[in-house]
């Protein structure tokens, strides 16, 4: 509990003004992070040697349409070397869901990130190659996002009466 | 102006050379899944690789975001399926740490079993398959046989052969019956024999070792760099398994080694997959030795369905039925990341709860996804035969990399 | 024309006259005879029921007993299309020109809840059942089926293999269901 309070603190000490809430409660430790000085905290994360987070786990969207940046990306990141690991939010809103790309830190969040525009519609700024990973090119909407039904609506031989839905 | 990545893409107008496009199609029978490279070549050599995913894309995270809890595990079923009980225990053990649910040392033990009987069935397949690839069929149908013997505990286990929907949110449904437990045991006496048959056919084997040493290499910080986890980052020669990093189900119970290669070719995947089936092998004889007495589930009622026979006799046994399948449990709503050490490394499930029947977001943490954006780096230069090796002995899967 | 007695099934003679030498019958059994013994798979397996193929072609339940013991990946060689696995909607097509680069006779097998009907992937990016794209002839159902279940399929194919009339890739039926999935 004290180490997690530790990172949380040193992060508040050096970035004090763009973190927008830390939390120690949960399974790891989370910070949420203005979205334009994103870049600037995991490069101190990775780089530093008090944090030394070297390794980044996972990079995922979410959507709470109700909030007022409603889209979200939540990045995992570990400390392969003392065994931590860190959760990092940033939120974005509807009209500009832009963010960094976090590429030429960690070569893995290539995929990650393409995989976040194709399902939540968040730019990022910066990334080589951003364009649809799994659903098909010509899908003119993002699919994960809260207002999208699951089944296709055009679909003949499925009755929604049968299903339940 | 886009960052260009040096390490993935070289302009072929760097030089007046002409280069050609080879389509490796979805649909090959190397590329054991389906996904596409579009290769530039010089002649044979390998320039570069463009790659498409998606075809198999089935949209779970969508999916689970309309089911309850309970009804998630078939969907975990089908990500890594050539190693399902692994991705069913992991969900379990998710929604545990989501409630808070201790499990007792028998459930422990009996996971550990499944979970390494799994692994064994993975790296089983994947090694017969670099052997495939590289032309020796023999290995393959041999060590099939084995794998039907698995399909036939897990029947007898769960009823399933391949999509095993095994276990419950907290234990399991029924213990493990006496011929479970005796076919397990001939399993156990019948493994070791066929699997140094099988090594005696390829390990030292001289076309065996020329045809995969330094092929596809990729050093440790780049594989870092790339967010590999699992065997392929082990060969590369770091030692970071989530059983002994973040351990779970009692695995620190156990003595087991972890193998770490050196260079990171395909011939190091191989030994290192081989040796970790030596070890699965070996938990699961400790694990069975060693199965403590007790009840193959927790007495949380809240979450557990009751038996059949209770549910028709007893008024408390109904209710708690219909609150669970109705979903009036009460569930903490808050967000956690839970990982365990799937066949391919770190299978992470990120679990945001709003205290509802179904997850608010579930994101699945695949590492086939993750590491085989590193595949152009790994085969540039290298000829076509090769990258076909290096393909086959990263285990890709394609259910799970397009989840 | 008597049948021997073998330890080991062998297929049955069609209905003919014979005599030393000579044997007539018609001409569409013998064709049917042939073909349903000599069947040449193409086995298009995308997920968890293309490993279920796998364990049937292997020695427990062994495919190739039938006749199909090369499978062959190019489709211009081939006879019968195994679409086992789910198949999304960026994979249609490319079953689409797989089945149109196959050379009549052809046959088209859907092993599996997904590639019958899309399975449990009701969603917005998996195809439901490969029928929206090519003409199927034989569903096996399951998730995933059996391996006796896939030979059970598969011998159903071989029935309609052999009982093939002779004409029928050139009936105007036949034409129709063509134009109708839009192959040429």
């Amino acid at each position: 509990m004290e180490e997690k309070q530790d990172i949380l603190q040193i992060i508040k000490g050096r970035f004090e003004s763009e973190i927008i809430l830390t939390d120690g409660s949960g399974d790891i430790p989370s910070v949420t992070v203005k979205s334009n000085s994103l870049f600037a905290i995991i490069e101190f994360l990775k780089n530093d040697p008090a944090t030394g987070y070297n390794f980044l786990t996972d990079i995922c969207g979410i959507h709470y349409p109700e909030n007022e940046l409603p889209l979200g990306v939540i990045y995992h990141m570990h400390n392969l070397g003392e065994n931590r690991r860190i959760r990092i939010k940033t939120y974005v809103p509807l009209s500009n869901p832009e963010v960094a790309s976090v590429t030429p830190l960690f070569s893995s969040a290539n995929w990650m990130e393409r995989e976040t525009y194709d399902f939540y519609g968040i730019i990022f700024k910066g990334h080589p190659n951003l364009k649809r990973i799994l659903n098909v090119e010509y899908l003119d909407f993002f699919p994960m996002r809260k207002e999208y039904p699951l089944e296709d609506p055009t679909r003949e031989d499925k009755d929604n009466r049968y299903f339940g839905r | 102006m886009p960052v260009k990545d040096p390490h993935i893409i070289i302009q072929p107008e760097d030089t007046d050379k002409v280069y050609t496009t080879l389509n490796l199609g979805p649909t090959h029978p190397a590329t054991h899944g389906i996904f596409q490279n579009i290769l530039t070549m010089d002649g044979e050599i390998i320039i570069d690789a463009e790659q498409t995913v998606g075809y198999i894309h089935r949209a779970f995270e969508k999916i689970a975001e309309h089911r309850p809890y309970y009804q998630i595990k078939p969907l975990t079923d089908r990500m890594n399926y050539c190693s399902s009980p692994i991705n069913n225990i992991g969900w379990d053990l998710t929604v545990e740490k989501l409630l808070g649910i201790q499990t007792n040392k028998k459930i422990d033990y009996m996971r550990i079993i499944i979970m390494e009987l799994a692994r064994i069935t993975d790296h089983l397949i994947c090694n017969s398959v670099i052997g495939v690839d590289s032309g020796a069929l023999t290995g393959f149908t041999y060590v099939f046989q084995e794998r039907e013997a698995i399909y036939e505990i897990y029947e007898e286990m769960c009823g399933a052969r391949l999509t095993t929907n095994m276990g419950r949110i907290g234990g399991f449904e029924r213990e493990f019956s006496p011929l479970a437990i005796k076919k397990l045991r001939d399993l156990l006496k019948r493994l070791p024999k066929v699997l140094r048959e099988f090594e005696k056919l390829l390990m030292r084997n001289r076309i065996f070792m020329d045809r995969t040493i330094n092929v596809g290499p990729i050093s440790a910080e780049r594989a870092l760099n790339y967010g590999f986890t699992g065997p392929n980052l082990r060969a590369a020669g770091i030692d970071y398994d989530v059983r002994v990093m973040n351990p779970y189900c009692s695995y620190e119970d156990f003595d087991f080694v972890i193998p770490v290669g050196t260079n990171g070719d395909t011939y190091d995947r191989f030994c290192v997959r081989e040796e970790e089936l030596w070890q699965s092998i070996k938990l699961v004889e400790n694990a069975l030795e060693n199965l403590p007495e007790g009840k193959h589930h927790v007495d949380v009622p809240e979450i557990f369905l009751p038996p059949k026979e209770d549910v028709y006799s007893k008024m408390e046994a109904l209710i708690w039925h219909f609150k669970i399948v109705m979903g009036e449990i009460g569930v903490p709503a808050k967000d956690i990341y839970n990982a365990v050490e799937g066949g391919n490394g770190e299978l992470g499930f990120y679990l945001v709860s709003d205290g509802g029947r179904k997850p608010y977001r579930l994101h699945f943490r695949r590492p086939c996804f993750i590491y085989y954006q590193a595949f152009p780096e790994m085969i540039k230069g290298s000829v076509l035969s090769d990258a076909i090796l290096t393909m086959s002995s990263m285990n890709v899967i394609a259910g799970e990399l397009d989840a | 024309m008597e049948t021997r007695k073998t330890p080991y099934n062998i297929a049955e003679p069609p209905d003919g006259y014979s005599s030393p030498g000579m044997f007539a019958t018609r001409l569409d059994k013998v064709v049917g005879l042939a073909r349903s013994n000599s069947i040449w798979p193409l086995p298009f397996a995308t997920s968890c029921c293309g490993i279920e193929f796998m364990a049937t072609m292997g020695a427990n339940y062994d495919l190739g007993r039938f006749g199909s013991e090369r499978l062959s990946f190019s489709p211009r060689q081939a006879d019968l299309l195994m679409v086992m696995g789910t198949i999304a909607k960026k994979m249609g097509p490319i079953v689409h020109q797989i089945y149109e680069q196959m050379a009549e006779p052809r046959w088209v097998i859907a092993v599996g809840a997904c590639a019958a009907s899309g399975g449990i992937f009701d969603t917005y990016s998996v195809l439901q059942g490969i029928d929206r794209v090519v003409p199927v002839d034989v569903y096996v159902p399951g998730c995933p089926p059996r391996p006796e279940q896939i030979i059970d399929g598969f011998m159903l194919i071989q029935s309609l293999v052999a009982n093939e009339p002779i004409r029928r890739r050139y009936s105007p039926e036949y034409r129709e269901l063509l134009e109708r999935y839009g192959i040429r």
